[in-house]
């Protein structure tokens, strides 16, 4: 992966210059965002309601044993919204659509597709790199709101049902008012969004590179979704030192 | 069948001076000389894994050269400017339409995407060339819906499109049968004498190289053995030559 890097980041550089082109290319960047919109939003709501659910399963229990209860809201908001939704809603991501834009655009250099668009003088950095950057760049903060929200919801539906727990879903979202700023949940739509250009350039840059045929293709997109992967969990580390100044 | 654009275009001249290529330490081109003249019809022919695609790639820009240079008019196909400045079009074994639009969208791709025409124009244009290769009913169909003989024919409509001055055509006539073959030829031809576009074609389709070529080259083991014309290539005594051109089944008829 390491060896890529440079490449990466050449690419990046490239998808940065042809960001004025982006309004020409509009209506891909609309059909990349429904498309990881329309695949990626239940799955979302799924994940998000779950891992809200048993972050306050985990830690209601042990706080409310201490006394703590009024800490409930404030952890499991402050957890969901500065980390695991941002990191888990990438990780779902990496694994639904980076592994799409790998695949896709890996077939596309297989079969030569990539070499017609060069022959028309068309630059596949404009035309295949832009638009789906762009659309996950916009979507997958957008997700991760909506992740936010239903987490914080999933946290409050056990903290009131279970029985070790048992705080009302009113005094869960006050607590969770006290403790969390909105600037707790900038900090985690800005920290998706640097998910989401790792997401879209490194499975973009993976698909450019493929050879090989089918084979190369499933290899292209075990690597697109496992350097994502690697790469988002070490910038969050990054992120959240930068962030925490 | 007509130009659809009505314009006349003179086509330009290719030179290969001395080009190597190697792929991991193997060189497929090993100095590689030729000249196409601007409106002639040059087919290259050899046996697979000869350098032929590899050759091609390098003409129209897709593979940098180790040595040697490929001039258009003079002017090196690495100089930025040659792509603004000439029209060019490969025409892939493949076809390499791309598998997510309809054949009218990858007809028309390189008029939209470079927005130089209004997109009702861009609708006639492609109607027109998709009637000039006999596919005006194909429009609206999914590349995966088309034959290896309709697939090639719409890749030759989206190099039409472009107008080029010179197009390269890799093996048109593979994986096709005969009538099918006979039509790529005959398209290949009509283009050429509508359009004056100086034509390239790496074929091992004997039938097709001497039905349209003016001059034949041949390329064994990344090296041109002999250049000439359809009459002068019949009369080579060069061996491998003649074992190409007379390689043949020899099956005993029991009496």
């Amino acid at each position: 992966m390491f060896e890529n890097i440079g490449e990466i980041v050449l690419l990046f550089w490239r998808t940065l210059l042809a960001l004025p082109f982006a309004w020409r290319q509009r209506q891909k960047v609309f059909d990349q965002f429904f498309e990881i919109g329309n695949a990626s939003l239940l799955m979302v709501c799924i994940l998000s309601f779950f891992i809200g659910a048993v972050i306050a399963l985990q830690t209601g229990p042990v706080l409310v044993e201490r006394s703590l209860s009024s800490a409930v809201g404030g952890v499991v908001g402050i957890a969901i919204a500065k980390e695991l939704a941002p990191v888990m809603m990438a990780i779902l991501i990496a694994g639904r659509i980076g592994s799409a834009m790998a695949a896709e655009i890996g077939s596309m250099r297989v079969y030569q597709e990539i070499d017609a668009l060069r022959t028309m003088n068309i630059n596949p950095v404009h035309y295949l790199v832009l638009p789906r950057v762009v659309a996950i760049a916009v979507a997958l903060p957008m997700l991760v709101v909506f992740a936010i929200l239903v987490g914080w919801f999933g946290g409050a539906v056990v903290a009131e049902m279970n029985n070790n727990i048992s705080i009302p879903i009113q005094a869960f979202f006050s607590d969770l008012r006290d403790i969390v700023k909105p600037k707790d949940v900038a900090n985690g739509v800005f920290k998706s969004f640097c998910f989401a250009l790792i997401i879209g350039v490194v499975s973009c840059h993976q698909g450019l590179v493929t050879i090989g045929g089918p084979r190369g293709i499933g290899r292209s997109v075990t690597k697109a979704v496992v350097n994502s992967i690697v790469l988002i969990v070490m910038s969050d580390y990054l992120l959240t030192r930068i962030l925490l100044k | 069948m007509m130009n659809a654009t009505g314009n006349n275009h003179s086509g330009v001249s290719l030179q290969v001076r001395g080009l190597r290529k190697s792929f991991d330490g193997q060189e497929v081109l090993k100095g590689i000389d030729f000249e196409v003249k601007p409106g002639e019809i040059f087919v290259i022919m050899g046996p697979s894994g000869s350098g032929k695609s590899v050759l091609l790639k390098h003409l129209i820009g897709l593979e940098p050269p180790d040595a040697g240079e490929i001039l258009i008019n003079g002017e090196s196909i690495q100089s930025p400017e040659i792509a603004a400045k000439y029209r060019m079009a490969l025409v892939f074994q493949s076809g390499a339409l791309l598998n997510s639009l309809t054949v009218g969208e990858n007809v028309g791709l390189y008029l939209t995407e470079h927005r130089l025409k209004p997109p009702e124009e861009i609708t006639r244009i492609v109607a027109e060339k998709l009637e000039d290769v006999g596919l005006k009913d194909a429009t609206d169909k999914m590349p995966g819906d088309l034959s290896g003989g309709m697939k090639k024919r719409a890749a030759i409509a989206r190099a039409l499109v472009i107008e080029p001055q010179l197009i390269l055509y890799d093996e048109p006539t593979s994986e096709l049968d005969p009538l099918s073959a006979v039509v790529i030829g005959e398209e290949i031809l009509d283009l050429n004498r509508r359009i004056h576009v100086t034509t390239l074609v790496v074929s091992h389709d004997r039938e097709l190289a001497f039905g349209i070529a003016d001059r034949i080259a041949f390329i064994n083991d990344g090296r041109i053995l002999k250049i000439g014309t359809p009459d002068e290539v019949k009369r080579f005594d060069d061996p491998l030559i003649r074992k190409f051109l007379n390689a043949d089944f020899k099956r005993e008829t029991k009496s």
